[in-house]
């Protein structure tokens, strides 16, 4: 079985770390992971996106045209990458930030209002986390427990102060 | 859990550069490859190294030359511009016969071109870098685990036979992330300096590095000698990947990323009935033309897919020669060809045939 996601928003918003989480989450349960993260003047500012496949045969191509999952955090991501979504594959979208829903009755769309929900429970910053927490519930890909242990250890010493902060945002969007 | 960790393919280049005894490093930022340098002044200073931006990638491959010649480990990385700035230098070490590591991150070009993944320096690597008759081994690497595996190998390679390795990966392979594991290295017997200019200590006469040879009779004796081991190489150092070609009609040639895609699409085309194979080179130089050659016994066509606007092809003619068609598919400037599109393009030879 092999999934590939692509996140997309704005620089800034954890789009990169989003991917990151899921493919190291990935390659600590034994599967096969990339991540392709873009690196051209967008990562300047402007749209941010990365590409992850996980996989447990061997993986092709790292760079994937449609993607099984695609995660929209804004406006021009979601008009850039929703067509492309793979036929029964799924749109998380963040509601707050995309005024927009999608057309298509291939696919399934999950809207998130992660920024809005982020503002509210003090957790400005957190949208992508709580996103990756609606992921997981919808994808069933990983486990929620064996998410969040990857998670709390990609969070260096010195910003240990953010492990509650990650675990809650992680949980929110989970239990929406 | 695994003993891999998850890491970009520039600072696995790093790492395993580190980890194979390369304690010297010289280089100038560009982009794709900055986090191999980024990686090294970090590390390097800790286990006793040196890690040095110069002023430019001329002054670069000259100070490599340096620490090469004193008989250290030691590498430079670029990206294509920067690799066509050294190419003097690199003309100079092979003319020397000193081993190191020249890595080539490669970008779109010509000219500053982009900063999005090419292979547009194949020709370059295997042909035409520096002036002279002169050959780098070339090995390309298509995932993270092969950017550090191929960058142990290729020390290796270059002390054995006393020559320059190149590692020729692209901007993709260099930024992506992907698990890797350290611990699998074999470890080659490799001959002593007994050449480096590291002095004397008035126990033996002194060793010159040198590539100026005034009498031509006594250059091409030098040359000639050169080519005795280049010869060596090519029996000795071919490696290469084969997947499904025993039965295929149609066999793809593809290397780095892009024999990533390849293999995705041979998958593809079988799925839609046409027997397609992958031959991937792992070493460019020396380009493994026999094992192509035999393969064009059984399979009845080629298709050499790269992200230029066709180079290798052209190897991958002179190895079939002639006993069967070859045809091309490329994108270039920074576009990665698609699965999609590579399965395409197989379809319509299966329809041909």
């Amino acid at each position: 079985m092999t999934t590939t996601f692509i996140f997309a928003g704005s620089g800034g918003q954890g789009i990169q770390f989003s991917g990151k989480q899921m493919a190291k989450t990935g390659m600590h349960l034994g599967k096969n992971v990339t991540f392709l993260p873009s690196y051209g003047p967008e990562m300047r500012g402007g749209t941010s996106n990365c590409t992850v496949v996980v996989s447990d045969g061997e993986i092709g191509s790292p760079s994937v045209s449609s993607p099984d999952v695609l995660v929209a955090m804004n406006l021009p991501s979601f008009d850039k990458f929703e067509p492309k979504i793979a036929k029964g594959g799924t749109l998380f979208c963040d509601s707050t930030l995309v005024d927009k829903k999608s057309a298509r009755e291939d696919i399934k769309a999950v809207y998130v209002p992660a920024t809005g929900l982020a503002n509210e429970h003090d957790l400005m910053g957190f949208a992508n986390v709580i996103m990756l927490g609606a992921i997981l519930k919808n994808t069933g890909i990983f486990g929620i427990e064996e998410f969040e242990e990857f998670l709390v250890g990609s969070i260096p010493p010195s910003r240990a102060a953010l492990i509650e902060k990650n675990k809650k945002a992680l949980r929110l969007g989970w239990e929406l | 859990m695994s003993e891999k960790v998850l890491m970009k393919g520039n600072e696995a280049i790093a790492e395993a550069a580190i980890s194979a005894g390369c304690l010297y490093f010289f280089g100038y930022p560009i982009t794709p490859q900055t986090e191999v340098a980024e990686y090294m002044a970090r590390r390097l200073p800790k286990v006793g190294g040196l890690c040095l931006q110069a002023e430019s990638e001329v002054a670069a491959i000259n100070m490599l030359m340096g620490a090469s010649s004193a008989g250290t480990r030691a590498m430079t990385s670029s990206s294509s511009p920067g690799i066509s700035l050294k190419s003097e230098g690199i003309s100079y070490i092979a003319g020397c016969d000193l081993p190191c590591l020249i890595v080539n991150v490669q970008r779109g070009g010509p000219g500053l071109g982009g900063i999005q993944p090419s292979q547009q320096d194949y020709y370059q690597a295997t042909r035409g870098v520096g002036h002279g008759d002169l050959r780098l081994i070339v090995l390309a690497p298509s995932s993270v685990q092969e950017m550090a595996s191929l960058t142990a190998e290729a020390f290796d390679l270059a002390d054995t036979y006393r020559m320059p390795a190149m590692l020729l990966a692209d901007g993709a392979l260099g930024q992506m992330m992907e698990p890797v594991d350290f611990s699998v290295f074999p470890k080659r017997e490799l001959p002593e300096k007994t050449w480096a200019t590291n002095g004397t200590k008035g126990k033996r006469k002194k060793n010159i590095v040198n590539s100026l040879f005034i009498e031509p009779d006594k250059l091409e004796q030098s040359i000639l000698a050169r080519y005795e081991r280049y010869a060596k190489v090519e029996a000795e150092e071919v490696r290469f990947e084969e997947v499904m070609t025993e039965d295929a009609d149609i066999v793809l040639v593809a290397f780095g990323i892009t024999a990533r895609i390849a293999k995705s699409a041979i998958a593809e085309a079988r799925k839609a009935g046409v027997k397609a194979g992958l031959l991937r080179p792992i070493t460019l130089w020396p380009f493994p033309k026999k094992r192509l050659n035999e393969l064009a016994d059984t399979a009845k066509a080629f298709l050499s897919v790269e992200m230029s606007m066709g180079q290798m092809v052209d190897d991958v003619r002179l190895a079939v020669n002639g006993k069967r068609p070859v045809s091309f598919f490329g994108r270039t400037g920074g576009m990665i060809p698609s699965v999609e599109e590579v399965t395409a393009e197989i379809m319509k030879i299966g329809e041909s045939l």
